[in-house]
């Protein structure tokens, strides 16, 4: 038996070597083309948009991650509906926006909705059958084939962006070289890094957060101690909901709303938690950067007559990071 | 709790009844198999194409879902991306290499099945709505490869591929193709009959309802559960054979999270517990698909809301209502008593 667990550490290191050497190559790889080693032509200015272009996409896949593993932690629901929800904010945040609402009003109400929404979908459909977690799922693939099927005639079937206000609209000037930048992209990092720092601090600090905590790690005992873990329930899957249809405005305005957005956003949600492990915010935060980098990097930077390839990359990371933790970065048990 | 009711003894008409209602079962089920065997014969070239053969080919690859579920206990969505790749493969070698047909499908179905050998390595580590994420995302990721990927053809996929001339042309006369399918549904259905009871099968059910009663046993389960995926890919590649040939082409859109999604709806309407299950709803849903569109344009919407009902109403779908009917005749006319359902046997 000793033997056997030898043998499973010294698999789990080599693993994790492995990881972190094709990590390194990587990196070493991107910045030495980045210079104008192996062929390629110095661009620094290129590098760094690149770059800033994944850590905003990073950003985006970060606010709507964490709504999706906020709800998995706590309920171990796997809201299937959450790309669904993404579009369906994004779509409800255009329209208000091409009545000439106020952008940031029209934001906050687009994310109230989804939240709403959310906190129906829950209430009506998976209140009931808790912890019967593939019931559930199978429940919420089913909603967001409905709705993803219903916003096509409501919303067209063409590519639609969100108008920035007029501030939004400019770029940004870096010193470096005759770099710019749009300042939305930049706007929508910054509320990342702001929806990150607050969520933590409510988990972490605030009585709320402490009851979520609870919940996670044991939902009967924490019941048991008199905390009303149905609202607690509500209110995680509000706020899950809610950030989802945040970041299909934000996304609506950084890139574009489509058809198909939904099942690209379910992708990014499930690789961020998966990488990250399910439930864990600092676990969203490292694959939301980790998938929005690779995204944009490799598209860029993989050998010429290779850039197609670059979705291979994320299922790459996809099977290290489980070959390595089948639970994820940050995963437990 | 409910009052059960006592069965009432066995009389004479008790016992005609009985077997009156054996014979009505094996009768109906006999004429239904007759029904599926002369479908070319009995029905149009139209209803034995489009709806006779694409539900058989749709009920295998629906099957290996069920397969997964019932008896290893795992849900997998990546089932389409599976039968994707078989026939990207069939279509690669035969389109451009101009490989013999069978010759190609047995290279995509041995391709197929390595690449689900090494995929399930690493997912088989994961359980329960984990699985389901990662193949899931898997899938998914397989789309977003065929499509970008130009030497598959990207968007436009890969067309002009010939079934073998034994199979004849599938939109003229699609006899061969049926029977082709046909063939494959009733070999995989009894495989599957035949493996459950072998010590493999058993294992896997054992994998399926006390995994780590099963590794304190010596059993190997990561191991077990790669190869059950394995065999789920081998009949899922057997679809993607089939439904390439078919169709004469395959493009990315036959395996996006629709199709995914429409795939699973199938295994759920049919039942997911219940291998037969997959046939019944591949027939039902390729009904709905070809007459809806008189009706209403919103094909999807409709699909998922049958698949609403049957998740809330009756998770064992269709197949898990037959049998609840034939249970409650059988109750009603006292052939089975309320002790025949062991307790603790797990109910659809």
């Amino acid at each position: 038996m000793t033997l056997r667990r030898l043998r499973a550490e010294i698999a789990h290191r080599m693993a994790g070597g492995l990881a972190l050497l094709v990590l390194v190559i990587a990196v070493v790889w991107v910045l030495a083309r980045a210079v104008g080693l192996f062929g390629a032509t110095a661009n620094i200015s290129l590098f760094l948009i690149v770059t800033l272009n994944g850590l905003t996409l990073a950003g985006l896949y970060f606010i709507v991650a964490s709504g999706f593993t906020l709800i998995f932690g706590l309920m171990r629901v796997v809201n299937m509906a959450h790309g669904s929800l993404y579009l369906l904010g994004g779509y409800i945040g255009l329209r208000l926006v091409q009545n000439h609402l106020n952008y940031w009003l029209a934001l906050a109400l687009a994310a109230l909705a989804i939240g709403v929404i959310g906190l129906v979908m829950q209430q009506v459909f998976l209140r009931w059958n808790q912890g019967q977690d593939l019931r559930q799922a199978l429940i919420t693939i089913a909603i967001s084939v409905v709705l993803a099927d219903q916003m096509i005639p409501y919303f067209g079937a063409a590519a639609v962006a969100i108008n920035a206000p007029g501030g939004l609209n400019s770029s940004v000037r870096f010193g470096l070289g005759d770099v710019r930048y749009p300042t939305v992209r930049l706007v929508v990092l910054g509320l990342a890094v702001l929806i990150g720092v607050s969520l933590w601090y409510a988990i972490q600090h605030t009585r709320f957060g402490m009851i979520i905590r609870a919940g996670v790690d044991d939902r009967a005992m924490t019941s048991a101690l008199g905390v009303n873990v149905q609202v607690v329930f509500g209110v995680t899957f509000f706020i899950g909901a809610l950030l989802a249809g945040l970041g299909g405005v934000l996304g609506g305005t950084m890139i574009a709303l489509a058809p198909g957005q939904d099942a690209s956003f379910l992708l990014s949600s499930l690789v961020v938690v998966i990488v990250g492990g399910m439930g864990s915010l600092a676990g969203a935060l490292v694959g939301a950067l980790a998938l929005g980098l690779v995204d944009q990097l490799s598209g860029v930077y993989l050998p010429a007559g290779y850039t197609n390839f670059s979705i291979l990359l994320t299922f790459a990371l996809l099977v290290f990071v489980l070959a390595m933790r089948p639970t994820g970065l940050f995963g437990r048990r | 709790m409910k009052r059960r009711r006592f069965p009432p003894p066995l009389g004479v008409g008790r016992v005609g009844a009985v077997q009156s209602w054996r014979w009505l079962k094996r009768l109906g089920l006999a004429g239904i198999l007759l029904v599926v065997l002369l479908v070319p014969q009995l029905f149009s070239t139209f209803f034995a194409s489009t709806i006779g053969v694409q539900s058989l080919v749709l009920g295998i690859a629906a099957a290996s879902i069920i397969f997964l579920n019932a008896i290893v206990g795992m849900v997998s969505l990546a089932q389409t991306a599976l039968y994707g790749i078989a026939a990207y493969t069939v279509a690669k070698l035969a389109v451009e290499q101009g490989v013999d047909p069978w010759m190609a499908a047995l290279v995509a179905v041995l391709i197929t099945v390595v690449v689900a050998l090494m995929f399930g390595a690493v997912a088989s580590r994961s359980e329960g709505i984990y699985f389901l994420m990662i193949t899931l995302a898997s899938a998914v990721i397989a789309y977003y490869f065929f499509s970008q990927v130009t030497t598959f053809g990207s968007h436009e996929g890969i067309n002009g591929v010939v079934p073998p001339a034994l199979l004849g042309k599938p939109f003229v006369d699609p006899t061969g193709m049926y029977y082709a399918a046909l063939i494959c549904s009733v070999l995989i259905y009894l495989l599957i009959w035949y493996l459950r009871r072998t010590p493999f099968g058993y294992a896997l059910q054992g994998v399926r309802d006390e995994p780590v009663r099963m590794r304190a046993l010596g059993f190997n389960v990561p191991l077990l559960r790669t190869a059950a995926f394995g065999f789920g890919a081998f009949m899922a590649a057997i679809a993607g054979v089939l439904l390439v040939w078919y169709n004469s082409n395959i493009s990315p859109g036959a395996i996006d999270l629709t199709r995914t999604i429409d795939l699973l709806t199938i295994a759920v309407i049919g039942g997911l517990r219940r291998l037969e299950g997959a046939w019944i709803g591949a027939l039902l849903f390729t009904i709905v698909q070809t007459y809806s569109p008189k009706y209403t344009d919103r094909f999807e919407t409709l699909i998922g809301l049958v698949f609403l009902a049957v998740i809330l109403a009756s998770p064992g779908g269709l197949a898990g209502i037959l049998g609840g009917v034939d249970r409650w005749v059988r109750r009603r006319i006292g052939e089975v008593g309320t002790a025949t359902v062991a307790p603790g046997q797990r109910q659809p």
